[in-house]
C-alpha cells in the first residue's frame, strides 16, 4: 500500500488543481484573517482566546476563515478523489495495476491516505500562515490553550475534508466518466451547503410554523427540528464542531443553550468539555466517510477489470 | 501439472453468453495461441484466468490456484499485458515500471537494477526518462512487455501482443515471445486474431468462436482435423481440355473440379490421387504435377467459421 501511497501523494503534490486551490484558499483565507486581525488589533493581550477568533470573526465584508474553509473545502476534498479510479479506468492503467500482487481495497485505501494526507499538509501550511500573520500585526504569541484548539480545530477540519474525499472517491468508482462524478461531486456539495438549509427551514416551517403570538416552545421546535434536519448534513456537523472549539464559551445547540447564554453569563468551558460536545459531530463524519468507504467497496470490489 | 487448467468455463453478462462451456489447458513451456474472431470470448477468458472477472461457472486453476480464491498467489507469478493497454502518461518509462516494483514489493534497489534491464531487453534504454505521453504505439507495446517481465513470472498471458504494430515490430515482438519460451522456460498464453503469427511461434493453439473451443492442437493436428472432412490436390498436366474435367468430375469421392489457368484444383472426401493419375494419362495428356495441398492456418480456420 505505501507503493500506492507514496505515488499518489506526489501525484497531488504536483498537481496544477492542487496547487491552485492551496492559492486560493492561502489568498482568500489570508485575506480573511489579515481582516479579522486588524478588527481585532485594538484587544489587549490577555483578551480571551483572540487567536481563535481570527479564524471565526469576519471583517470587511469577506466571510470568516471557518466560514469559507466550511464552505469551499468539500470542494478541494471532492477534487482530489473525483477522478481517483475513473481516470485509470479512461487511461487503461486499471488493468495493469490490479494485474500486481495487490488488493483493491489497499489501492483505495493508498489513494484515500495520499488524498487526505495532501489536505493535511495544505490545512495545515495555511493555518500556520494565519497564526504567523497574526503574530505579525496582534505582536504577541498564543497561549496554550489557544495552541491546543487550533491544533484540534485542525484535525476536525481534515476529518471534514476527508469526508468529501471518500465522497468523491465514492463517485469515481460509481460514475465512469470524470465529467459526470465530477458534477454529481458538486451537485451534492451544493446541496449540502445551500439547499439543505433552505430545505431544513422549509420543513421546520411546515411542522412548526411561527406565527406571531406563539409560545416559546414553537419556538423551540421549531429550532429543533432545523436542527434534526441540518444533523444529516456534513457541513452543519463541521460547523458545530468548529464552533465549539473555537468559541470556548459555546455550551450546545439549540435555543435552549441561546436562552441559557442570554440570561447567565458564561465561562469558557475547558478543551475537554468542549470536546465532549462535538464529539457526536466528530463521529458523524467519522462514520459518513465510512458510508462512502464500504460502498466503494461493495461496488469496486467485485467490478470487471476491463480496459476499452 | 498443467499451468492453466479450465474445466467448463462460462461466462454471461446478462443475457449475453461471452463463454460458453470452455475447456482449456496449457501446459508448462510452452506458447499457446487463443485465436478466434472479434467478439469469440478470449479476453474474458484471459480476465477470469486473472481474477479481473468471476465466471458465470466452471473450475479455473492457474499453477494450482484458484484466480477468484487466491488472486494474490496467480499475480505474483503471473505477467499479464492488457488488450488496451495504458501507462502514466506525465511520469517516464522508468517512473512506471518502477511503480509496478513497488508494487509487487521488490526492494529499491533492486527495482531499479531490474527496470534497467528489462528497458534493455526491449530496446527502450535510451527513452527510458522520456514521459510515456511521448511513446509510440509500438514503443508502449514494448514498454508494456518490460512490464510483464518486471516481476519474472513463470506464467504470462498477452492479448493480441501484436495488435496495432507494424510488421517489423510485431516480427521483433514475437521474437522476443519466443525468447522468452526458450531462454527463460515461460509459459505463454497470448490471444489474437493474426493467424499467420500465431502460426509462426506458437506450439499448439486454440480455436474459439462464440465461447467455444472448436478445436485444439498443434498446427498439424488442425490441418489433420480439416482434411479428414475434405482435401484438396493440385494437377498440372500437358494440355487441359473439358473432356479430362468431365472425366475428373467422374471419380467416385470429388466434390469439386476447378480449372484455374493450367493448373486443376480438385476436392475431394479422399485420397483419390491414383484416380486422377489414371484420368489425366487415359485423357492423352502427360501428368507434369499432382500434388496434395497442406493446409495454412489461415485456411483452417476460415474453414471452420464457414461451417
Ligand atoms: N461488460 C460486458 N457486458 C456485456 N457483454 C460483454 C461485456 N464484455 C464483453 N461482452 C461480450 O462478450 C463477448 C466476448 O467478448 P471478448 O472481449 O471476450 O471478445 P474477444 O474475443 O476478446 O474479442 P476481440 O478480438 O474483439 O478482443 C462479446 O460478444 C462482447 O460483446
Ligand atoms: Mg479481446
Amino acid at each position: 500500500m505505501s507503493a500506492v501511497f507514496w505515488k499518489e501523494l506526489a501525484d497531488h503534490l504536483g498537481s496544477k488543481r492542487f496547487v491552485i486551490f492551496f492559492f486560493l484558499i492561502l489568498i482568500v483565507g489570508g485575506a480573511s484573517t489579515y481582516l479579522a486581525a486588524q478588527a481585532l488589533s485594538g484587544t489587549q493581550q490577555g483578551a480571551e482566546f483572540i487567536y481563535l477568533r481570527l479564524f471565526t470573526v469576519s471583517g470587511g465584508g469577506l466571510p470568516s476563515f471557518l466560514g469559507f474553509l466550511a464552505f469551499f473545502g468539500p470542494l478541494i476534498g471532492v477534487v482530489l478523489g473525483f477522478d481517483a479510479i475513473n481516470s485509470e479506468f479512461n487511461r487503461g492503467t486499471v488493468s495493469r495495476v490490479l494485474a500486481q500482487p495487490i488488493y483493491r481495497d489497499w489501492w483505495i485505501n493508498g489513494k484515500f491516505l495520499a488524498g487526505i494526507t495532501a489536505l493535511a499538509i495544505a490545512v495545515a501550511s495555511i493555518i500556520l500562515i494565519i497564526v504567523g500573520l497574526g503574530l505579525y500585526i496582534l505582536g504577541f504569541p498564543p497561549d496554550g490553550a489557544e495552541i491546543s484548539r487550533t491544533a484540534m480545530f485542525f484535525v476536525i477540519s481534515v476529518v471534514y475534508l476527508g469526508f468529501w474525499l471518500s465522497l468523491g472517491i465514492l463517485f469515481s468508482i460509481v460514475f465512469r466518466q470524470t465529467a459526470t462524478s465530477a458534477l454529481a461531486s458538486i451537485a451534492v456539495w451544493l446541496f449540502f451547503t445551500l439547499f439543505l438549509y433552505m430545505l431544513a427551514g422549509l420543513v421546520a416551517d411546515q411542522v412548526a410554523p411561527i406565527k406571531p403570538g406563539v409560545g416559546a416552545d414553537v419556538f423551540a421546535k421549531h429550532e429543533s427540528i432545523r436542527d434534526l434536519v441540518l444533523r444529516f448534513s456534513p457541513v452543519a456537523l463541521y460547523e458545530e464542531a468548529t464552533t465549539a472549539i473555537l468559541i470556548p464559551n459555546y455550551r450546545g445547540l439549540g435555543i435552549a443553550a441561546l436562552l441559557q447564554e442570554v440570561t447567565i453569563p458564561t465561562s469558557p468551558l475547558p478543551l475537554g468539555q468542549s470536546l465532549l460536545i462535538v464529539w457526536p459531530q466528530l463521529v458523524g463524519l467519522v462514520a459518513l466517510t465510512s458510508v462512502c468507504f464500504a460502498i466503494s467497496y461493495v461496488i469496486f470490489m467485485r467490478r470487471e477489470i476491463r480496459s476499452t | 501439472m498443467p499451468v492453466v487448467e479450465a474445466r467448463g468455463l462460462k461466462k454471461y453478462y446478462d443475457g449475453v453468453v461471452a463463454v460458453d462451456g470452455l475447456d482449456l489447458v496449457v501446459e508448462e513451456g510452452e506458447i499457446y495461441g487463443l485465436l478466434g474472431p472479434n467478439g469469440a470470448g478470449k479476453t474474458t477468458t484471459i480476465l477470469i484466468l486473472l481474477g479481473l472477472t468471476e465466471p458465470t461457472a466452471g473450475e479455473v486453476r492457474v499453477l494450482g490456484y484458484d484466480p477468484a480464491r487466491e488472486p494474490l498467489k496467480v499475480k505474483r507469478v503471473t505477467g499479464y499485458l492488457p488488450e488496451n493497454l495504458g501507462f502514466y502518461d506525465d511520469l517516464s518509462a522508468r517512473e512506471n515500471l518502477l511503480y509496478t516494483a513497488y508494487l509487487n514489493r521488490i526492494p529499491e534497489r533492486e527495482a531499479r537494477k531490474r527496470v534497467t534491464e528489462v528497458l534493455e531487453l526491449v530496446g527502450l534504454a535510451d527513452v527510458a526518462d522520456r514521459r510515456v505521453g511521448t511513446f509510440s504505439r509500438g514503443m508502449k507495446q514494448r514498454l508494456g512487455i518490460a512490464d510483464v517481465l518486471l516481476k519474472d513470472p513463470k506464467f504470462v498471458i498477452l492479448d493480441e501482443p501484436t495488435s496495432g504494430i507494424d510488421p517489423e515490430g510485431a516480427v521483433q515482438i514475437l521474437d522476443m515471445i519466443v525468447r522468452l519460451r526458450d531462454e527463460r522456460g515461460m509459459t505463454i498464453l497470448l490471444s489474437s486474431h493474426l493467424l499467420h503469427q500465431v502460426q509462426r511461434i506458437c506450439d499448439r493453439m486454440g480455436i474459439i468462436h462464440q465461447g467455444k473451443l472448436v478445436a485444439q492442437g498443434t498446427l498439424g493436428e488442425l490441418g489433420a482435423v480439416v482434411e479428414a472432412g475434405e482435401m484438396s490436390f493440385e494437377v498440372r498436366t500437358s494440355r487441359v481440355d473439358e473432356g479430362l474435367l468431365e472425366a475428373l468430375r467422374g471419380i467416385e469421392g470429388v466434390t469439386a473440379v476447378e480449372r484455374e489457368g493450367d493448373l486443376i484444383r480438385v476436392r475431394a472426401s479422399a485420397d483419390v490421387r491414383p484416380h486422377i493419375a489414371r484420368a489425366v494419362i487415359e485423357s492423352g495428356a502427360d501428368l507434369l504435377e499432382l500434388k496434395g495441398h497442406t493446409y495454412t492456418l489461415e485456411e483452417i480456420y476460415l474453414r471452420y467459421f464457414q461451417g
